[in-house]
């Protein structure tokens, strides 16, 4: 029942959101959350102090800031802050007692509902929480951690993106963390690992950090999805170049799958890669392969006439 | 028939092309491995396959450096001049006695002498695997060492793609020019003489 009450505001927005979608598809600003982007779209904010009857400008805790532009153009940018937050945060000063309040849940919304059935929130919350960082951390690890909810965009699901903008977009996602000692210390106090370092063994490691998003080696291949959730233990990452520098290679099943429009059954990539990347091992061109083929055809069959003609004239 | 013997290669020559014939024979090798490797049936494991063509391929470097200034400081070079004065009269003289003439006993129309070691066909093919193909596999090879240095894009296509498509057409032309450089090299009175005079140093013509 309780589930029911946080959920029920956000299903009446889903019902009524029509009125706020925005025009032309130009991202406009919902109008109740103007008066939140004053504060939580700033670096700054001012408040009044009744005591002194005076008004202070004071710095906004950076992870509280939301990239205003980022959430309009993100996927829940039609949504109203309170369709997610508590209501009363509408009052300012917001209540103190509202930080120990539970949020909302990705799967609160998502999960069991056929309108979202394209993309498979149930499997993925299966798989998270089989993932390294369910079993280390526990249900503190929501999605919201890894996929900010504010500028969350579909850029593998977009087409048009660029192998490049997947991979920048989805290692960010990692590095918010793994590359940030206050974010990663929010879960352990553990000792943040120096990416670089423990990638020491990589070759080329610039190149593939650009080139691969991190989850190509450490999550299981997912014939269901897009992308697997299942974050591996750091011993179980894929370590073998061959598993992707190959003809069979992981990343046909990874990162290429959003690319999978035409024909493989050949075993030919090019037309996948669509040449954003070479991939050494992986990448073979059909009319190359025939014109080798043709040319080593004629220079044996030239060589093996002229050994039948040695032998016949000897 | 009296037979002459020609002292037509030198050590240092012959030294430097035992090297050369092992790293391509290397290169070709793991070259094919890697361009066609596969988790369930590798030819050579692609991690060994590809250190091994990089360790072959600095010293294919090496050696070819140590030819290119040797060919310029001693008569060997004279061999890689190709003179286009009557060049496809000459070529096609040579084909038509690799193709008929050979068959009936006919004389070499270009026999080796000691200023002239190769027929106009060999001067041809020899010119262009050392000075055309060598580079361009050594120049997109040592590029390919070193990936972060090459241009991201070029015309939308990446450079690196680039590099490796003109990197593995040129090693397959060396490895088409290799097959039949060992083939010619058969050809003569006996099948063996020519791979004997490469190690031995001295041409027995007749």
């Amino acid at each position: 029942m309780q589930k029911l009450i946080l959920i029920l505001p956000a299903l009446l927005f889903l019902f009524f959101q029509g009125t706020a979608v925005a025009q032309d598809n130009e991202p406009e600003m919902v109008d109740m959350n103007r008066t939140c982007f004053q504060c939580h779209g700033n670096s700054h904010y001012g408040v009044y102090i009744e005591m002194t009857d005076t008004r202070e400008r004071r710095i906004m805790n950076p992870y509280y800031i939301v990239d205003s532009i980022g959430y309009m153009e993100g996927v829940h940018g039609t949504f109203a802050c309170i369709h997610c937050h508590n209501y009363e945060y509408e009052t300012y000063p917001h209540k103190a007692s509202l930080k120990l309040e539970p949020q909302y849940k990705c799967m609160d919304c998502h999960g069991g509902d056929d309108l979202f059935a394209e993309f498979h929130f149930d499997e993925i919350s299966e798989q998270v929480n089989e993932s390294v960082h369910v079993k280390a951390i526990g249900d503190n690890f929501t999605c919201a951690k890894c996929h900010d909810p504010h500028t969350y965009k579909l850029i593998a699901r977009d087409s048009t993106s660029m192998i490049k903008e997947i991979v920048a977009g989805n290692n960010a996602m990692c590095l918010d963390c793994h590359g940030d000692l206050t974010r990663y210390q929010l879960f352990t106090e553990q000792e943040q690992p120096q990416i670089m370092e423990t990638h020491d063994w990589l070759p080329n490691q610039e190149l593939h950090f650009k080139n691969v998003r991190c989850i190509e080696c450490h999550t299981s291949v997912q014939d269901t999805m897009n992308v697997s959730h299942k974050i591996l233990a750091k011993e179980k990452a894929v370590k073998k170049c061959v598993e992707c520098h190959s003809t069979n290679s992981l990343l046909s099943n990874k990162l290429y799958k959003y690319k999978r429009t035409s024909d493989r059954s050949s075993g030919f990539y090019n037309d996948v890669i669509l040449n954003e990347a070479y991939v050494v091992g992986a990448n073979r061109n059909k009319h190359l392969n025939n014109i080798s083929l043709l040319i080593f055809a004629l220079t044996f069959g030239g060589i093996l006439v002229h050994i039948i003609m040695r032998i016949v004239k000897r | 028939m009296n037979s002459e013997k020609l002292y037509l290669y030198p050590v240092w020559l012959r030294l430097w092309h035992g090297l050369n014939a092992l790293c391509i024979i290397m290169l070709i090798l793991t070259g094919i491995s890697i361009q066609y490797s596969d988790i369930k049936y590798p030819f050579i494991p692609f991690d060994t396959a590809i250190i091994l063509h990089n360790i072959f391929g600095v010293i294919a470097v090496v050696s070819y450096v140590f030819f290119f200034f040797a060919n310029l400081f001693t008569e060997n070079g004279k061999q890689y001049r190709i003179k286009m004065k009557g060049l496809l009269q000459r070529l096609t003289k040579q084909t038509q006695y690799y193709l008929t003439g050979y068959f009936k006993d006919a004389p070499k129309p270009y026999p080796i002498e000691k200023n002239n070691k190769f027929n106009p066909l060999q001067r041809i093919a020899y010119t262009s695997a050392m000075y055309l193909l060598m580079p361009i596999v050594i120049i997109t090879g040592v590029a390919l060492l070193f990936p972060e240095f090459i241009i991201d894009e070029v015309f939308e296509i990446s450079g690196i793609q680039i590099t490796a498509i003109v990197h593995a057409a040129a090693g397959f032309f060396i490895s088409i020019f290799f097959i039949i450089h060992l083939y010619v090299a058969s050809v003569g009175k006996h099948p063996l003489k020519n791979y004997k005079s490469i190690i031995s140093g001295y041409h027995e013509s007749h």
